[in-house]
């Protein structure tokens, strides 16, 4: 297994994931992340897309792995990134149930996702974390190695393998069907509104 | 006539974009810390407290508050007694987003066209917005414009008959609907009046706004308080994991509209609300 509880209560999550390890992870479980993660977003997507519908190898191989959508911004000499927080999640939807049906693990984005990433969530066992939109220059101190592995032209749309350790977020969308966002709303809602 | 010389406003757009990015205004450091004392939700008040971690960090390492760096949004006044000499405003404008992104190590998030979308490179052109005025003064007004928020930004031709209920309706229907995508606690500009694109370009001008301030017309500024009482009500709260701060400020400018018009645009702006001016 490669989540196991800390003591302050937060999953600490080891990649790559297990089907078990996903069904372990419920919606509103905070989480720490080590291992690698991949960033892809709006134009890596584009890219990809024609790779699975042909059945081609991708730049990465998707088993078990984990998707941050994210464009980082500059390092300046000497740090690893620069500002690197998520951006809306909702804008890879279209892509999302193919990867995970490659294998794809998890997702960290921002936003709601569409109910076919949810279903496709619960159908291959996927998860879908939620990482603090617009902390940026917080979450970079968890980014302690970055290369480039596809797409370089794109700039800060590049496919890049981050090396992270204990990277915080929280699950939003769990394989059974859990939503962090609707409990949320649920939970402290106002007559008034 | 007063010469303004090109250099002196590129050299000025410059420092508002790196600054901008950086070093988030007093208004928003304030707001963080009038959430905290409200907030109930633990999964709330943890992310207020890593933004204003993430604020601090911005400020002192120099790395930008949120990584993507915006569309710079750039209000102009100028004083009919200014000469700018030296070359054009739009270029001076432009040279100064151009250095400050490349200088600041700020983000390049613009493509020269939407439909071939390759990257510009140096986050160019601005949009620009210039209002001529009396006086002998420029003032410059530069928002870095987040993109995740813009997206859920809407506009609505309502009918005069549903007046300011349906304008309320509408605007309550806009921060649901942009919920956690777009980085709660959000801030609201809403344009009300003028013609189409009048709308909007007040929406984006009242966020200009000290956030906390009263709006100085009592009836509009009364609205305001409503509409964020509302807002914060509908249990969306901090990125969207639920709470009482899903919005930070409403602010509305309005503007005559023609007889059959009430047209309503809301520009939805997120906690990076990234904005500096300075006067030349």
């Amino acid at each position: 297994m490669s989540v196991t509880a800390a003591a302050d209560g937060i999953k600490e999550i080891g990649t790559p994931l297990s089907d078990g390890d996903v069904e372990s992870l419920r919606a509103g479980d905070r989480v720490r992340i080590t291992g690698v993660l991949y960033t892809a977003r709006d134009a890596a997507h584009g890219r990809l897309l024609p790779l699975i519908e042909k059945g081609e190898k991708l730049p990465f191989d998707p088993r078990g792995q984990i998707i941050y959508y994210t464009g980082p911004s500059p390092a300046r000499p000497g740090d690893v990134v620069g500002s690197i927080g998520p951006t809306t999640a909702s804008r890879m939807d279209t892509f999302t149930p193919s990867l995970l049906g490659l294998g794809l693990k998890g997702t960290i984005g921002k936003g709601y996702r569409s109910q076919a990433v949810r279903d496709a969530l619960r159908a291959y066992k996927g998860v879908y974390f939620g990482a603090i939109g617009g902390a940026g220059a917080v979450l970079s101190q968890f980014i302690k190695k970055l290369s480039i592995v596809a797409y370089e032209d794109l700039g800060t749309e590049a496919i890049r393998r981050l090396e992270v350790e204990g990277f915080p977020a929280i699950v939003v969308n769990d394989c059974h069907g859990g939503d962090l966002y609707q409990d949320g709303v649920k939970a402290y809602a106002r007559e008034g509104a | 006539m007063r010469d303004v010389h090109v250099s002196a406003i590129t050299d000025a757009v410059k420092k508002l974009c790196i600054e901008a990015n950086l070093d988030l205004e007093p208004d928003m450091l304030r707001a963080f810390d009038g959430a905290l004392r409200r907030e109930r939700s633990p999964a709330g008040k943890q992310v207020l407290q890593i933004l204003k971690q993430n604020a601090e960090m911005a400020r002192t390492r120099r790395i930008p508050y949120c990584q993507d760096t915006g569309f710079v949004v750039c209000f102009v006044e100028l004083g009919q007694d200014v000469h700018v000499t030296g070359g054009g405003l739009d270029d001076a404008i432009n040279d100064g987003v151009r250095q400050g992104y490349r200088e600041g190590y700020l983000r390049a998030s613009i493509v020269r066209s939407p439909f071939d979308r390759v990257n510009t490179g140096d986050n160019t052109p601005a949009v620009i917005h210039v209002d001529v005025g009396p006086g002998a003064t420029l003032r410059i007004m530069v928002m870095a414009k987040g993109g995740g928020c813009e997206n859920r930004s809407k506009y609505k031709m309502l009918t005069p008959a549903e007046g300011v209920a349906g304008v309320k309706e509408w605007i309550i229907e806009c921060v649901k609907t942009a919920g956690p995508d777009a980085c709660p606690p959000l801030i609201l500009g809403v344009g009300v009046g003028g013609t189409f694109e009048k709308s909007a370009i007040l929406s984006k001008k009242a966020l200009f706004r000290e956030l906390g301030s009263p709006n100085p017309d009592p009836q509009l500024d009364a609205l305001e308080k409503d509409l964020l009482d509302r807002a914060n009500r509908l249990g969306i709260g901090p990125q969207g994991y639920g709470g009482d701060t899903t919005a930070f400020g409403i602010h509305i400018l309005t503007y005559p509209c023609h007889i059959t018009s009430l047209p309503v645009a809301v520009t939805i702006e997120c906690h990076a609300h990234r904005h500096k001016e300075v006067t030349l």
